[in-house]
């Protein structure tokens, strides 16, 4: 085994006083986070399921647990943190040793900023900051347009007949079961024929990504939909609004929280695509995030630079998606 | 009425342009491929492409049977592993959704990043790269996407069966693979087609984890479609096979979701 992490590594960690209490601090951190989290959440619930309980059964829950019963959660606890452990492990790995300024998962240089600094080298970036603009341009304008076409479809296909609505809702679930490769290599095929009409570049990559986006923005409108009273509509007709009115004013705030769902879907699904975006982005050196990995990280080893982007990825990543899910299971306790 | 009427033909028409779009970039491009199925380079019928494959002259079907084998043993450690977690994660902490998704969480980071990084750390431990790491690399990917429906289902089986069960005098085991494991087909279903499909068509990771020494058949799709080899119509055959197979695995979901509505409603 060359030097890796493990024991040695270990020790090599525990040679550097400062990195040793800087990756103590850090890991106390994450499990401080992660408790309080885990703590906040499990205590609206716990409370909730007291009460229950104390309503049906007339007494306090607080019974004695078998000892057998306490030694299966602990199992069970167990074994759900080894699975967790297992799905992070990588990335935190990734995440310490991206401040080890190599990338041979050794902290034989000591601690350094340096693959962070490597960020700011112009030589480096040029590539990463072309690809970020182009998936920033990319995600943004098929999130969007795969939003207002999702919406007006929607209502559309809402009122459509029986028969038109079974077919459409059909071929609407086509992308979102289709293998992604099919997906991909039936749209470059199709653009490869009608190449005069669709230039390469942005355009087929929106359309593409708009393709395979607007199927999960319908479906996530059309329960609002199909939950609201109909009278509601009627209600605004007959006190005098036109058609048009009563729709932005009465339909569209009722469906709001699914087209803002819809939006949130479509732009982390044309954030995260590949393969897709592997199949049609042609000759023109279009690069988004994920191909431009592909392509520079692929061939060659990981280099330190990539440690770095990719921790700050995983960073931005998963404070952004906590939050946000956090906020919704706070709203749920609240109601 | 006439004024309603003529609001119906205006709400409705809002669906045309989607319908038109979806015709266009969805069914449109599989009929292409589908007639490209049925063509030679020079763009004369014939029926050498499926020969090709079936008769496996081009190795196209034994990349197949490989893939089958990968996704099959894939989505059987996905299932051992993530039917325990949902199982518990359902019974001890059904109430805590921010534990749920820490498991669900990692779906949301881009997979190339995630199998990027755990090549970078098989490499610094000097692995081998083959067989075992691209299996560790679909699971580590896939596990998400079959704990999520078990997880689902699990959570929305009502307790006063269970409870039923126990008062019929049956044991823990009984309880569980008679009552429990039946109740949460629908989910076992959907995480396998969930990890199933996508383990046997994704060209990246089996690429990567294997240094291209594994090949599966999205990367043979991959392949027949790039520029250097441009043999269209074995690969179109194949994105058929792979269609086909999508097809087989939704009809099951649907088979075993219906099954359940009818089972709830006697």
């Amino acid at each position: 085994m060359k030097t890796a992490f493990g024991i040695l590594a270990l020790s090599q960690i525990a040679a550097n006083w400062l990195l040793a209490i800087l990756v103590a601090v850090l890991a106390m951190q994450i499990a401080i986070l992660a408790f309080v989290i885990v703590r906040r959440s499990d205590k609206t619930g716990k409370r909730r399921m007291r009460e229950r309980v104390r309503s049906v059964e007339g007494r306090s829950p607080r019974q004695k647990i078998s000892l057998r019963k306490l030694f299966a959660r602990v199992c069970a606890d167990g074994y759900l943190g080894l699975v967790l452990a297992l799905l992070y492990l990588p990335i935190l790995l990734i995440i310490v040793f991206s401040f080890s300024g190599t990338s041979r998962f050794s902290f034989t240089n000591g601690f350094t900023l340096d693959s962070y600094k490597s960020l700011f080298d112009p030589e480096q970036n040029a590539g990463l900051l072309d690809a970020l603009k182009n998936t920033a341009v990319l995600a943004v304008s098929a999130s969007v347009i795969s939003t207002v076409l999702g919406a007006f479809s929607t209502i559309g296909i809402y009122a459509l007949g029986k028969r038109l609505k079974k077919i459409t809702l059909t071929v609407n679930q086509l992308p979102m079961i289709n293998s992604e490769v099919v997906m991909a290599v039936s749209l470059m095929v199709f653009f490869a024929a009608f190449s005069a009409i669709f230039p390469q570049g942005m355009t087929r990559l929106i359309i593409s990504h708009v393709a395979f986006c607007t199927p999960y923005v319908v479906l996530s409108i059309l329960p609002r939909l199909q939950k609201m009273d109909p009278n509601m509509y009627e209600a605004a007709l007959d006190l005098g609004a036109n058609p048009f009115v009563a729709m932005i004013k009465v339909v569209f705030p009722y469906i709001m929280p699914g087209i803002v769902s819809g939006f949130a879907m479509a732009f982390t699904l044309s954030l995260d695509d590949f393969i897709i975006t592997q199949f049609n982005k042609g000759d023109t050196g279009i690069e988004t995030l994920s191909t431009y990995i592909y392509e520079d990280a692929r061939v060659k080893s990981l280099e330190p630079f990539w440690f770095a982007v990719f921790s700050i990825f995983f960073v931005v990543m998963f404070t952004l998606l906590l939050l946000m899910n956090i906020k919704k299971v706070q709203k749920e306790a609240k109601q | 009425m006439k004024k309603k009427f003529k609001f119906r033909f205006s709400r409705r028409a809002f669906a045309y342009p989607y319908m038109i779009f979806l015709l266009l970039f969805v069914v449109v491009p599989l009929v292409i491929i589908l007639i490209n199925a049925f063509l030679d380079d020079a763009g004369k019928l014939t029926f050498d492409n499926f020969v090709e494959f079936f008769t496996d002259s081009g190795g196209g079907l034994t990349v197949l049977g490989n893939s089958l084998i990968i996704g099959l043993v894939t989505t059987l450690i996905c299932l051992v592993i993530g039917y325990p977690c949902a199982y518990f994660l359902a019974k001890y902490h059904a109430s805590n959704r921010v534990l749920v998704l820490l498991f669900i969480l990692p779906m949301w980071v881009n997979f190339l990043i995630r199998t990027l990084s755990t090549k970078a750390i098989f490499m610094a431990l000097d692995v081998d790269l083959g067989m075992g790491t691209v299996l560790f690399g679909m699971v580590y990917n896939y596990l998400p996407y079959m704990i999520l429906p078990l997880h689902t289902t699990l959570v929305s089986i009502d307790h006063s069966y269970i409870e039923a069960a126990e008062d019929l005098g049956a044991d823990k085991m009984t309880v569980f693979f008679k009552t429990i494991v039946p109740l949460s087909l629908s989910g076992i279903i959907s995480g396998i087609t969930m990890t199933f499909i996508p383990a046997i068509s994704t060209f990246a990771i089996s690429e990567i984890l294997s240094s291209s020494k594994i090949f599966l058949f999205g990367d043979a799709i991959n392949m027949h479609f790039s520029k250097t080899t441009n043999s269209f119509g074995v690969g179109s055959v194949m994105s058929l096979v792979m269609l086909v197979l999508v097809i087989l695995s939704n009809l099951a979901v649907n088979l075993t979701s219906k099954d359940e509505e009818v089972k709830s409603a006697l």
